[in-house]
């Protein structure tokens, strides 16, 4: 598995993936950090970009790159090899470097120019957390939806339908549930809607750790409310871990029945 | 060496295996041949684990091999589509698949035969079809292991590199291989294989030498006779129980 990861973790930052993605970060958060009289508004900001272009990316880069070195995975498969140490080296490496890169871009512009007080590094450790957390749950997800489909159209089409269903859909119907049912108590509802989607979970993390109720939104005032600050931070962060655990044994499971 | 018995395999509705008993012998060079979708990929990767069979059992070395992998580290594998991590240079991709073996591999003789020396810094995506085809030759025939699995070997290669290639594999036979490939080019298997094995609709039809279906059929060439099996020669019927009796 090691071997797998290091080559594929290799390849991908020899690809210019990996600098455009760093640089991308690079310049957003430089932008921000130097526009804006106040560095958590800045990193309001930069939390917007990461929950919508982390799960984005991560889907679509794990499922290109599977379709790209799928006739390399059936060499792969073919050696003296176990097949989930193949498809367990291939998902951290490339989860592992799309992370690195972000990582390494927003970490720079702090680091440079000096927003380096206990607060905003808390902070930009918050910020680092959830993307790393949304790029391993949304490669997970790739993998399945590649793994599933034959078809890249098909699988390049369910990828896309993924991340808009989590990042804009998903809140469409849950307001539309909550005003429907406004006259019956939905708190719990509310709460409850919320773990199933990664992308709210990771505003609802950042938003509790930055403490600001205005911009807390619905559930994440719910989760002050129920579970109160620290608490709900263990909640959001548990659930969000299962968020990658259970696509990846997923799609290891699927991965061990395939014929290639 | 190498037995699959009673073989069946299924993609969706479409049965490819069907019952399939065959028996590959240690030492030799065998052809399988058949029309496209009569199973010759299939029982390939099903050998090498690539795909799964439904029922039936793989022996390698008399042991099965379905759900291992360590048995792998006794085949060299060369796929029919030729495709690399496209950022890695050749020399590193050399690297890479030994690392990942961990096997010695010796590349200064193949990198001679097909003239792949002023390819080794270039990075992969760089190399045309022909050149890739002579890179999975390369990264298949480093390895000194006791059987190889050949699809399509000839592909988009030039008339040079394919009588090399012949050359080749015809060496690595006097050393003792076993070797088991799939072609087209009739031309390539009447220069090499000591045994052809047709298949028809996942089920074998033939196996036995040149001459034997030559006589057989009636024909005077390898291609003429393959198009009688395929035309319904009544001389051919399915073949059951060519498995040998281990008991």
């Amino acid at each position: 598995m090691i071997k797998i990861l290091k080559y594929t973790g290799y390849d991908m930052l020899r690809s210019w993936w990996g600098y455009s993605y760093f640089l991308f970060y690079f310049i957003s958060a430089t932008a921000l950090l130097n526009l804006s009289a106040d560095p958590s508004r800045a990193i309001t900001s930069l939390m917007n970009i990461i929950i919508t272009l982390c799960p984005l990316i991560s889907t679509l880069l794990v499922v290109m790159y599977y379709y790209n070195s799928r006739e390399f995975m059936e060499l792969l498969l073919a050696q003296p090899l176990k097949r989930s140490s193949i498809l367990k080296g291939q998902f951290i490496g490339l989860a592992g470097t799309l992370s690195l890169s972000f990582m390494t871009g927003l970490l720079f512009p702090f680091l440079i120019f000096g927003f380096l007080s206990r607060e905003n590094l808390i902070n930009l450790f918050t910020l680092i957390t959830i993307g790393t957390l949304l790029t391993f749950i949304f490669s997970a997800l790739g993998y399945l939806v590649a793994l599933r489909h034959e078809n890249r159209i098909k699988g390049f089409g369910t990828a896309i339908f993924i991340w808009l269903f989590m990042a804009v859909i998903y809140d469409g119907l849950f307001l539309f549930t909550l005003v429907l049912f406004s006259d019956y108590p939905t708190d719990k509802i509310a709460l409850g809607l919320s773990f199933f989607n990664p992308i709210d979970l990771a505003r609802i993390i950042m938003m509790l750790k930055l403490d600001i109720s205005a911009l807390m939104g619905y559930t994440g005032a719910l989760f002050n409310k129920f579970f109160g600050t620290s608490a709900g931070m263990v909640i959001s962060l548990s659930v969000s871990m299962l968020w990658v655990v259970l696509p990846t044994y997923l799609f290891l499971k699927k991965a061990a029945r395939k014929d290639f | 060496m190498i037995d699959f018995i009673d073989l069946n395999k299924s993609f969706g509705k479409n049965q490819v295996l069907k019952g399939l008993n065959l028996s590959i012998r240690e030492g030799k060079i065998s052809a399988v041949l058949g029309p496209n979708g009569s199973g010759k990929s299939t029982i390939l990767k099903c050998l090498l684990g690539l795909v799964l069979p439904d029922s039936g059992q793989i022996l390698f070395n008399r042991k099965s091999v379905i759900g291992k992998w360590q048995y792998r580290e006794h085949i060299d594998y060369l796929p029919q589509i030729a495709r690399f991590p496209e950022n890695l240079a050749l020399a590193e991709l050399i690297k890479m698949v030994t690392d990942i073996r961990q096997q010695q591999g010796s590349i200064n003789t193949l990198v001679d035969l097909f003239e792949l020396a002023p390819f080794m810094k270039k990075k992969v995506r760089h190399l045309s079809g022909g050149t890739r085809q002579k890179v999975n030759i390369l990264l298949t025939f480093m390895f000194d292991n006791p059987c190889l699995i050949l699809d399509e070997p000839s592909s988009g290669l030039d008339p040079v590199a394919i009588i090399r290639l012949k050359d080749l594999i015809r060496q690595q036979k006097d050393s003792g291989k076993t070797i088991l490939f799939t072609s087209h080019i009739m031309s390539l298997v009447e220069d090499l294989a000591d045994e052809i094995i047709f298949l028809l609709e996942g089920r074998l039809y033939f196996q036995g030498s040149k001459t034997e279906i030559l006589e057989q059929s009636g024909q005077p060439t390898l291609e003429m006779a393959i198009a009688s099996i395929l035309s319904g020669n009544p001389a051919f019927s399915i073949k059951k129980n060519r498995v040998t009796d281990y008991s």
